[in-house]
């Protein structure tokens, strides 16, 4: 079977004054219908190997892969209009932070109808009914009223369901969560959190889950790459995170102060420059 | 014997019809560390910001070092005693001065002399060179802009600092590295910290005593042992010790 999602040796590059940046060099990944978290530091390449897939590199960019599949469909050689009818279609992104990610002078409702609408032919009153709808599977108490409200008018972690919502109407069959919930609060976290996992379990889709938090993730996916100055440096079950070889997961994993664990000082990462060849 | 740095009673802060501080009460002794967690819309930042005097609070009292305040004035006296960090390192420093111009500038305003020694020695303490000495806040990263930050707090050698979330900007490797520069500096000088964060583990690693935030309110107030021992009342310190645990799929 054809995994959703091949990535072979990409690589991402920048035309800067001072030369060619790589912010990814060379990650390779299979994907099926799992959930997968990247973690890294900012900088290490995670959010640029999600961009890449999505097709949102910025234009100077250059991408190169051995391959890069969607599926059976080739990515990179796609254009740019085949690729704009995949996203929100059967690929989809979640963003950061919801203030600046959801248009602030449209109404939350009708956001989600332009999704929808741009990918399906439907009716205004089905469309309507379908945004309730989902917006209700977001545990949206109040899909009526919070169908009408501005994104400024809501919570963070309400903004958050709503683009969970926007990006799942179409039922995707990949989603890729970019720091979901590293703007809200730690109990709103865990709400927007279990939402997410149930949508994704019900609806059988792949996941890639992109976090610096690598407690966070080891709790919610299955496997964990970790990524250090554009590449992958270890991958791991989830199950088996303590087993981690890598000095750099390690002392990801060492640096977090804890509740009861009496460490002064706390243990620090000490960056080699081998690590980075 | 230890003595009261730093006591509010009964703070009240009011943005219209809102009480973002609701008649909170704390005392914080001298050299203690004193944490404060919540979540956001808690009142937790609020009431920082009262007691250095950015917004004002309408009812209640502040002593500082036996020394009362009220509304928002502040003399120049308190600034000596009183130094905050705030939480966005990239919004809390002059874009167009240099590091330089950043720490000269609080030395000028409190009068100090020796400006040359004691900025090298500044940026010494918090582990930057001489380097970096006239560069721009736009060449640093966020770590190295959060430690000029709290130089810049630390060179009018204040005896309390105010710590608005000091680390929840910065990636979790670089947030090591800062709560082991703040905490070395407590040791060195005997601060008094007053720290601010919805991160229960950061508090607990950091503080000896913290109070729990909710809507304007303090819920509890408890020793940081407590926690690891589940000794606390209060329904919203359980939930908030929950979410610190991460996720869980039931």
């Amino acid at each position: 079977m054809t995994p959703l999602l091949t990535v072979d040796d990409l690589r991402v590059s920048f035309p800067t004054r001072t030369g060619k940046v790589e912010a990814v060099r060379g990650v390779s990944f299979t994907l099926g219908r799992e959930r997968l978290a990247i973690v890294g530091e900012s900088g290490s390449g995670k959010s640029q190997t999600g961009r890449a897939i999505m097709g949102l590199t910025s234009p100077s960019a250059e991408i190169r892969a051995k391959k890069l599949a969607f599926g059976e469909t080739d990515l990179l050689t796609m254009s740019a209009r085949q690729r704009r009818d995949l996203r929100g279609k059967r690929l989809a992104m979640i963003l950061q932070d919801p203030k600046y990610s959801l248009n602030p002078v449209m109404t939350i409702g009708r956001q989600i109808i332009e999704t929808l609408k741009t990918h399906e032919s439907v009716g205004r009153s089905e469309a309507r009914a379908r945004v309730l709808s989902m917006l209700e599977a977001v545990q949206i108490r109040d899909p009526e009223r919070v169908f009408d409200l501005y994104p400024h008018e809501v919570s963070g972690g309400m903004g958050q369901r709503a683009m969970i919502a926007m990006m799942l109407i179409c039922g995707p069959e990949l989603l890729i969560a970019d720091e979901p919930t590293s703007a809200l609060d730690v109990t709103v976290q865990l709400e927007v959190l279990s939402i997410l996992d149930k949508l994704v379990a019900d609806r059988g889709m792949g996941l890639i889950f992109i976090s610096h938090d690598l407690r966070l993730v080891s709790t919610f996916c299955d496997r964990v790459l970790v990524m250090y100055a554009g590449r992958v440096v270890e991958e791991l079950s989830s199950a088996n995170l303590h087993e981690a070889q890598h000095p750099y997961t390690q002392g990801l994993l060492n640096c977090l102060p804890q509740i009861g664990a009496d460490r002064h000082p706390l243990p620090v990462l000490e960056r080699k420059p081998e690590w980075a060849l | 014997m230890t003595t009261t740095a730093l006591s509010v009673r009964d703070m009240l802060v009011v943005y219209e019809d809102f009480a973002a501080l609701n008649r909170v009460s704390l005392d914080v002794q001298h050299q203690e560390s004193f944490g404060i967690v919540g979540e956001s819309g808690s009142g937790k930042s609020t009431l920082l910001r009262a007691i250095s005097g950015l917004s004002a609070f309408q009812e209640g009292s502040l002593t500082v070092d036996s020394r009362n305040f009220n509304g928002r004035k502040r003399d120049r006296e308190f600034y000596r005693t009183v130094q905050m960090v705030f939480q966005d390192p990239y919004g809390s420093l002059h874009p167009r001065q240099t590091v330089d111009r950043l720490l000269l500038e609080p030395l000028a305003i409190h009068g100090f002399d020796n400006v040359d020694a004691r900025i090298a020695r500044a940026l010494d303490e918090v582990g930057l060179g001489s380097g970096f000495r006239f560069r721009y806040s736009h060449q640093l990263s966020g770590g190295q802009r959060q430690r000029i930050a709290i130089a810049r707090a630390l060179i009018v050698e204040p005896k309390i600092l105010l710590l608005d979330e000091p680390t929840s900007a910065l990636d979790a490797s670089i947030q090591a590295e800062i709560l082991n520069l703040l905490e070395q500096a407590r040791r060195d000088r005997s601060l008094t910290f007053v720290m601010v964060s919805h991160d229960l583990g950061v508090i607990s690693h950091m503080c000896e005593r913290l109070a729990v935030m909710k809507s304007g309110e303090i819920v509890e107030i408890l020793p940081a042992d407590a926690l690891e021992k589940r000794q606390f009342s209060a329904d919203y310190t359980r939930q908030l010790l929950v979410a610190s645990e991460g996720f869980r799929r039931d």
